[in-house]
């Protein structure tokens, strides 16, 4: 993870909350994805069944790991492509690099990527002088403003029109400064001309993979902008980059996860390019590349084969768990302080760097359940960050007072008569102290709480006396 | 060992331990042999069985609603009109960049004299480009493209305005059939270099949600359905 941002995920959060234009944006997560999906499951009233079956072939898969590696790695290699298992983000990296310096490379263009942001590829390459440009739209306004992406899908939602102008005002050298970028056309428009030159020149093309194939040693990605298939086919140079988890067995199986990814995350039936890749050009090919790698990452996922978070490697970065996370349309992604932010940021990232560095996130949550419920490949994600914190908490983690103050309620919650009593003399208490308001507005130990809103004080009776009449006035 | 076969070794000795199997086990073994060789069919779409004439307004309408262009075209004079029409109603100049596939290659451009065809790969200032759909799937108006010595991938990515060509004998109703055609053409477990599943015209959504056609491929994309 990046350490560089020093603030705590509170901090972050406070200031997100405290940000206008953010607001403003964050809008647009509801605008767009919550409604455009909702149509797009409406449409296809097979959803929950594909869910289902796309839940159980990637169970196999993932049992099967091992095995299905080996075959998809003999398939690429029949098709002339080559495979490099790589066990360490570090590992990885060096593999790229020494790709892109065999084929003498001075400028790299790049498909959006999740994993090449895990591995820290672009640093590294530039570190070594080799240009890196970012051909997705929303991936080379982040690399221009030396940002991070706030969302695994849209990389930009944390941005205002008006923001990308001046950056592209700033970035795009040669053009006049007074241009009209006020509309969205201007900037696409402007960024498909500088962008153009890029794809031409390039020596090498970098993508990621939504999907692999071990029926066929194929690599899938899933675009609407169609840099993506530029990115692979111009160069002559095309490396995949993937992580392990990534395989599905055969074509029928990656049209079952294919139903539901767009769906799921832009809420369209299917993106506008599916591009299957097998091997280098053939022999003949008018175009294409020479040489096809796939760079296959482990970075931790191994580990989480046999533990508790094996559900996640179902994970298809569809995210429809952001989407619909109250706490990430509320803060945005950067808040998190991880490449993977929202639900599923909050699970992985713990399992892939330390829950030392993301001790925080399990605990961002709800548990409203939206997450769970949305997710297209039915990941427990609530179920796994209760897991997170009760690791957390055995470590001995937590603050001193909140360790005590769960102490005292588990020693009085174990002994029944000693919780009655005291649930006997504080819940009326509490009720006359709230007096006729019923609530708090400012009460000691809870003023982070009451700071912005009243605490409700609890009314009337306990549950304990409550069932207990209802039990003897339903009894015969 | 080679740092390479050691990584390898590395990365599937930890996945084996971490499941706690070894990789030698005739049943695990046996299980993605199966699937690899049946590779049985998930839930297909009901939308996706539907009679013949049926899939084609299917496609036509999903097509639509992803902001492409259809034609049908009931003669292969109609079909080469319909793209001649297209280039001269938005000033293209009537150059067209093609593959030499047969199937395009017999269609009658002679009917169409103003129409100049340029064969081989798209360059970066070809404006406007055709290219043959070996078939196409109708549950989500979706063509498909195969790479090949006559069918070069840069003519659906480079130039502003791409059609694409499908014969409606060629339209099926899911992806799976889709892939099935594809496998009495390269068999099983083959495919060439690129297969672009194609549904419309490239666009984006990057900034504000505001969708945009013609991000880095095609702002047009016309189908012309022949037959």
């Amino acid at each position: 993870m990046d350490d560089a941002s020093p603030l705590t995920f509170k901090q972050s959060a406070e200031r997100a909350l405290a940000d206008a234009k953010l607001q403003r944006a964050l809008q647009n997560v509801k605008r767009g994805f919550i409604i455009k999906g909702a149509n797009a499951k409406e449409k296809l009233p097979e959803f929950n069944r594909l869910r289902d079956e796309a839940r159980a072939l990637k169970d196999h898969t993932l049992l099967l790991l091992d095995l299905y590696l080996e075959a998809y790695e003999r398939k690429v290699m029949e098709s002339g492509g080559r495979v490099h298992f790589a066990p360490s983000a570090a590992d990885a990296r060096d593999i790229v690099l020494k790709i892109c310096k065999d084929a003498g490379a001075s400028l790299v263009t790049k498909g959006k990527s999740m994993v090449s942001e895990e591995i820290g590829l672009n640093a590294h390459l530039e570190a070594a002088g080799i240009e890196v440009a970012e051909t997705d739209l929303g991936e080379h306004i982040i690399q221009i403003r030396h940002d991070a992406p706030s969302h695994i899908v849209a990389p930009v939602i944390h941005l205002n029109k008006e923001e990308i102008a001046e950056d592209f005002i700033r970035a795009h050298p040669g053009l006049p400064q007074d241009r009209s970028l006020s509309a969205v056309p201007d900037l696409v428009a402007e960024a498909r001309a500088v962008l153009r030159e890029k794809f031409v020149s390039a020596d090498v093309g970098i993508t990621g993979a939504n999907l692999l194939i071990a029926e066929t040693g194929s690599s899938v990605i899933v675009t609407n902008e169609g840099n993506g298939d530029l990115t692979g086919t111009l160069p002559k140079v095309h490396i995949v980059i993937a992580s392990i988890e990534k395989l599905v067995p055969t074509l029928e199986d990656a049209c079952t996860v294919l139903r539901l990814l767009a769906r799921s995350g832009t809420g369209q039936e299917i993106t506008t390019y599916t591009t299957f890749t097998t091997g280098p050009a053939r022999d003949g090919d008018p175009d294409g590349p020479r040489q096809y790698h796939v760079v296959l990452l482990d970075n931790g996922r191994s580990e989480m084969l046999g533990g508790d978070f094996r559900a996640m490697l179902r994970c298809i970065r569809c995210g429809a768990c952001l989407n619909h996370c109250p706490v990430y349309g509320t803060i945005g992604g950067h808040a998190y302080g991880s490449l993977y932010p929202g639900p599923m940021g909050a699970v992985l990232t713990p399992a892939l760097y330390g829950i030392d560095h993301a001790r925080d996130l399990p605990n961002a949550s709800s548990f409203c359940g939206r997450c769970e419920e949305v997710c297209p490949m039915a990941i427990p994600l609530p179920s796994m960050m209760r897991k997170w914190r009760e690791r957390d908490f055995e470590r001995g983690d937590p603050p001193a007072t909140q360790r005590l103050a769960l102490r005292l309620w588990a020693f009085a919650a174990k002994r029944p008569r000693l919780y009655h009593a005291l649930s006997g003399t504080i819940v009326p208490l509490l009720a006359r102290l709230a007096g006729d308001h019923g609530r708090f507005s400012s009460l000691p130990f809870a003023g982070a709480w009451t700071e912005t809103r009243d605490l409700p004080a609890p009314q009337g009776k306990t549950f304990h006396e409550l069932y207990r009449e209802t039990r003897r006035s339903e009894a015969p | 060992m080679t740092p390479t076969n050691q990584a390898r070794a590395s990365v599937l000795s930890r996945i084996r331990a971490a499941l706690g199997v070894t990789g030698k086990d005739r049943k695990r073994e046996d299980a993605v042999e199966d699937r690899l060789r049946n590779h049985p069919r998930g839930t297909i779409p009901a939308r996706a069985r539907a009679d013949h004439e049926a899939l084609i307004e299917l496609m036509t309408a999903m097509l639509g609603s992803q902001g492409a262009e259809v034609t049908r075209a009931s003669t292969p004079e109609e079909a080469v009109r319909a793209i001649a029409d297209d280039l001269g109603a938005h000033d293209l100049s009537s150059v067209l960049r093609m593959g030499s596939d047969p199937v395009l290659a017999a269609l009658p451009w002679d009917t169409a004299p103003t129409l100049q065809r340029r064969i081989g790969r798209a360059g970066p200032h070809d404006r406007a480009a055709l290219s043959l759909a070996v078939t196409a799937a109708a549950e989500t108006g979706t063509l498909v493209l195969v790479s090949g010595a006559d069918n070069p991938t840069t003519l659906a990515f480079l130039p502003e305005t791409h059609f694409i060509l499908v014969r409606a004998g060629d339209v099926v109703g899911s992806y799976e059939e889709a892939f099935d055609r594809l496998r009495a053409i390269y068999g099983e477990g083959n495919l060439p270099r690129t297969v672009n599943l194609i549904s419309g015209p490239s666009r984006t959504a990057d900034i504000e949600q505001t969708i945009v056609r013609g991000a880095h491929g095609p702002k047009r994309l016309h189908v012309v359905v022949l037959g």
